[in-house]
């Protein structure tokens, strides 16, 4: 039993970055009706963004220490970040230390900035033509984002740490009334199920009780009417990419200390992400945010040790799979509406 | 015994009875009117005839075989071709070319691996696509993409598309909605000519009685899902309940 | 000519004269001179503008004529050269048993996948086939590591079976042959200060190539090829003209995947060699990049996209800062410098970027691709030669050239 418990937390934090993901997706394909395969790169741009603070908070000089000497005798140099001349080096090492939870601040302006720019520059363009168009062009952007972060911050994996006081793991299974040690779960982890539960409650709120999110449910549910009656959905939908930009981001600024960042993250996740719209139900965002975490926790019990025995390789194609048989059976997904992108 | 024949359909959406127990009798060579108010049920009568919705119960019958549960191709493989509300043509192929493809449905089926000799190779079906362009004045326009066509032309490619297979019947859903007067009347003159030159039954759903009454043979009268009224076009005319369903009363 | 019309006609003799003479066409510049690097007529290379020729060539059976857009046409590739590199391994090191084998096998799977994904249509099929090439790129990763050999992949190793073969010299390594016909083996010409390489692989992958274009161009011109364009125009209008568009559809992603699986076999027979990584979804992407890059639904399109986006991997990806310095060392020192630090993220490693940067640029502003673009232009001299006399000839009249 503490087995299958464990399993299933252990799905929880890979569940809320696809979570996260597919929200986003889902809001773009329901408003904008466009399918957007630049949308892993965003995510992978959020995490970028928090190397990129700790990068900036870590910007040094050299100083020269001289109470203490190098091996030669010769007084020591010693990088001082910048941050340490400001603040003072008790404050600025906190601040370094929190990089990550603080790159939340920075990554909001950054990728409701790059969502604009992307949605005015190039997505408005492809409205009206064909999905495979859209496919195809934002494809071809993907690849460029990734070979900007490649090119800027390159090939290998950049170890982002987490604030020191979520080091550890959380006794699970101790408060559950298992016993002690049986279910770990890391706190950082603890940490990115909760934000992304933060975010998706965020994100329905927003849509439910104001009047910019009642246009745009309005405007998923049938464009045409709603700028019939006068509204500037443009607009609004030109913001609500940024916002689906943001939501990406943040997932990947979280995500971060799990996964060290490397540029081609986005597309890994991209491709789950996908399936996991798909199997939601394309277009239904309670959809999305379920299937993410359907998804994310079936992975992780298909990799059980029982499982994998039972049916060899299962772990590594099980989504895959589950998205094949509810593409066949139930083509609008688990909380799609009928009618909606059937065929 | 007609050409086709409806007994005893119904089909419901959810509350609604789109059709209540329908029964249609078309006989061999007639132009037959399907004439009713709005939201009366005729378009989903018609999409029963074609395998696009399989009705809750009843039988249709078309040349004593049954239609009911049979796939679209199927049916037109069996003698029923379709003119749409709005022009379902292949837009980005050649004029030709779409009147040749139906020529090749009638000769080799629903599908055939047919990938190696050219087109135009095959001269007998090319001759007989370019004969029913010329029949219907669009042969110098063989080679344009039949997407640009004008909406008029469009109609008449539709027209030629279904002609070519020689179908025993032909079912016409609203073909002159949204048309000027002009255009109207010539789709009238289309219709009977086709009529004049060959063999051949049309269903022809209408709800502009001008274009009923100048081309049908027989009228039946659909409303609330029910037919209320059947005959040739002098009886509907006069036929109170007709009236009623239609305008309240009002001479028509 | 070969049931070909004129204008077909004189479009193959031209791929043909030029495959055949491409180590001549693709090496102008001399050994040594500084312009050689722009050289392309080496085997290698050569052997993958044709491969991939062949590979774009059946994907556009599919996606330029019905516009169903595979994202897992990787898959069959990769299929075709683990068969391909089992028959080496069992069976014989000549090819041909090889490429057979490989279409076939490939042939067989995309039956599969295709009945499956071709279900639905739009971007669920893209997905769907997304997901089957996914899935089959994890297993062979993993659990099917006993076939695929797993990460390393697969080689010709010297104590396989091989039952057809006689058995190997002492220290000799298994090569692939065309009847004792080593694919290695090169002819090279030397004249003046130009070198010339004639090799066996590329010569027996390019006849394939012309073979399997001659096919293609029979496809596009037949019955078969216009009930596919009508797929992609009106599936709603087919099925009331009496025809079903699933077999259609089905039997142009089976042949699709034949010819990638006749590529991935091709592979194999030039490489001896196989890894997973041939089923990723970026080598999927990358044959919807090259016929999008050539010009979708077009016959010569998907060859030069095919040889456009494998000259630029090779040729821009070793260019390095030195050369550009060589370049532009006419130029003053600071105006240099500045033009090489701009030029650089775009060469090299940096080529990737190039390549989204190109395809962005051509699926916004060319939808159809170098052949829309070379229409456009030979449209434009048409318009200057008659002074803006006329109105601008029919450009698009016949697409499909």
């Amino acid at each position: 039993m503490e087995v299958y418990i464990q399993q299933m937390v252990n799905g929880l934090d890979k569940g809320s970055a696809y979570a996260l993901i597919a929200l986003g997706l889902t809001l773009i394909f329901g408003t904008l009706g466009v399918v957007n395969f630049a949308h892993g790169a965003l995510f992978m741009i959020g995490a970028f963004c928090a190397v990129t603070l700790s990068r900036i908070l870590t910007f040094s000089h050299e100083v020269v220490d001289e109470t203490r000497t190098d091996f030669l005798g010769n007084p020591l140099k010693v990088d001082v970040p910048y941050i340490y001349d400001i603040f003072g080096e008790a404050t600025g090492s906190v601040i370094i230390d929190w990089a990550v939870p603080l790159s939340i601040l920075f990554a909001i302006p950054v990728m409701i900035a790059i969502g604009v720019i992307m949605e005015r520059g190039l997505i408005r363009h492809f409205y009206k033509r064909a999905h495979a168009d859209q496919i195809l062009v934002t494809f071809g952007l993907a690849i460029v984002l990734q070979e900007i972060i490649k090119y800027f911050y390159g090939a290998n994996p950049i170890q982002t740490p987490m604030p020191d006081a979520f080091e550890g793991v959380f006794d699970i299974g101790a408060i559950i009334g298992f016993g002690t040690g049986e279910i770990l779960y890391p706190y950082w982890r603890l940490i990115y199920f909760g934000f992304a539960m933060v975010i998706v409650a965020a994100v329905f709120a927003f849509l439910q009780f104001t009047t910019f999110g009642m246009v745009v449910r309005a405007g998923m549910a049938d464009r045409e009417t709603v700028g019939l009656l006068g509204i500037d959905i443009d607009k609004r939908f030109t913001l609500m990419f940024g916002i689906a930009a943001a939501v990406a981001g943040l997932a990947g600024v979280m995500y971060a200390p799990i996964v060290s960042p490397n540029y081609h993250m986005g597309m890994d996740f991209l491709v789950l992400s996908f399936v996991v719209v798909v199997v939601g139900g394309m277009g239904s965002l309670p959809g999305a945010v379920l299937a993410g975490f359907l998804l994310g926790i079936l992975e992780s019990l298909a990799s059980l040790q029982e499982v994998v025995a039972l049916v060899p390789g299962i772990n590594q194609v099980i989504i895959y799979l589950v998205a094949i048989i509810i593409l066949l059976t139930r083509p609008r997904g688990l909380m799609g509406r009928k009618g909606v992108m059937e065929d | 015994m007609g050409i086709l024949e409806v007994s005893g359909v119904n089909k419901r959406f959810g509350g609604l009875q789109a059709l209540g127990d329908v029964n249609l009798d078309i006989v061999e060579n007639t132009i037959h009117a399907i004439i009713g108010p709005n939201g009366a049920g005729k378009s989903t009568l018609l999409n029963c005839l074609i395998g696009k919705l399989d009705p809750d119960t009843g039988s249709v019958m078309f040349d004593g075989k049954p239609v009911l549960g049979l796939a679209p191709h199927q049916i037109n493989q069996m003698g029923i071709s379709r003119v749409f509300q709005t022009p379902e043509i292949f837009a980005e192929l050649t004029v030709l070319e779409n009147v040749v493809i139906p020529c090749f449905a009638k000769r080799d089926g629903p599908f055939r691996m047919h990938a190696y000799e050219s087109v135009f190779h095959e001269n007998e079906l090319m001759d007989k696509a370019e004969s029913i362009l010329r029949d219907l004045n669009m042969h110098m326009k063989k080679e344009m993409h039949a997407g640009a066509l004008s909406r008029g032309d469009k109609r008449r490619l539709e027209m030629a598309m279904c002609l070519v297979q020689e179908p025993k019947l032909l079912l016409l859903d609203e073909p002159t909605a949204g048309m000027a007067r002009a255009d109207t009347n010539n789709t009238i003159d289309l219709l009977k000519e086709i009529k004049e030159k060959r063999d051949i039954t049309m269903v022809v759903i209408e709800h502009d009685m001008h274009v009923v009454f100048s081309l049908a043979e027989k009228i039946s009268v659909l409303a609330q899902g029910s037919i209320i009224a059947e005959g040739l076009p002098q009886d509907i005319k006069g036929n109170p309940k007709v009236q009623e369903a239609y305008l309240g009363g009002a001479q028509l | 000519m070969l049931g070909l019309n004129k204008k077909d006609f004189l479009l193959l003799l031209i791929v043909t004269m030029l495959t055949m003479l491409a180590p001549f066409v693709l090496n102008p510049f001399p050994e040594g001179s500084a312009l050689a690097q722009f050289n392309a007529g080496y085997p290698d290379l050569m052997q993958r503008f044709v491969i991939f020729g062949i590979f774009a060539i059946g994907f556009n059976i599919l996606f330029g004529l019905t516009g169903y857009l595979s994202f897992g046409h990787a898959a069959f590739l990769g299929v075709g050269s683990y068969a391909a590199i089992w028959m080496m391994k069992l069976l014989t090191m000549n090819v041909i048993p090889a490429i057979i084998v490989a279409v076939v096998v490939a042939g067989l799977f995309s039956v599969v996948v295709g009945f499956i994904s071709l279900r639905r249509s739009g971007i669920y099929f893209s997905i769907l086939t997304l997901a089957f090439a996914m899935m089959s790129y994890q297993l062979a990763y993993s659990v099917l590591t006993p076939i695929t050999g797993g990460e390393t992949g697969l080689q010709p190793k010297v104590n396989d079976p091989r039952l057809l073969d006689s058995a190997l010299v002492d220290g000799a390594t298994p090569t692939a042959n065309l009847f004792g016909l080593s694919m290695r083996s090169s002819y090279e010409l030397e004249i003046g200060s130009w070198l010339f390489t004639f090799n066996a692989g590329y010569y027996v992958a390019a006849v394939v190539m012309l073979l399997s274009f001659y096919l293609a161009i029979r496809i596009f011109r037949s019955p078969f090829g216009m009930m596919l364009r009508a797929v992609k125009s009106n599936q709603n209008r087919m099925k009331y003209t009496g025809l079903n568009p699933k077999p259609y559809t089905l039997a142009a992603f089976v042949i699709s995947g034949m010819y990638a699986g006749l590529a991935g076999g091709l592979m194999v027979a030039m490489d001896s060699q196989v890894g997973p990584e041939r089923m990723f979804w970026t080598a999927s992407g990358e044959v919807v990049l090259m016929t999008i890059l050539g010009g979708v639904g077009t016959l010569i399109g998907p060859v030069l996209g095919a040889g456009a986006i494998k000259y630029m991997e090779n040729i821009i990806s070793k260019i390095n800062t030195e050369i550009l310095h060589s370049w532009f060392s006419f130029l003053p020192d600071g105006l240099e410098d500045l033009i090489v630090n701009l030029t650089y993220p775009f060469i090299g490693k940096g080529w990737h970027l190039t390549l989204g940067i190109v395809f962005m640029l051509v699926v916004i502003f060319l939808p159809g691709g170098l052949v829309e673009g070379a229409q456009r232009i030979a449209g434009l001299i048409r318009r200057k030669d008659k002074s803006g006399g006329m109105p601008p000839a029919s450009a698009k009249a016949e697409p499909a050239e």
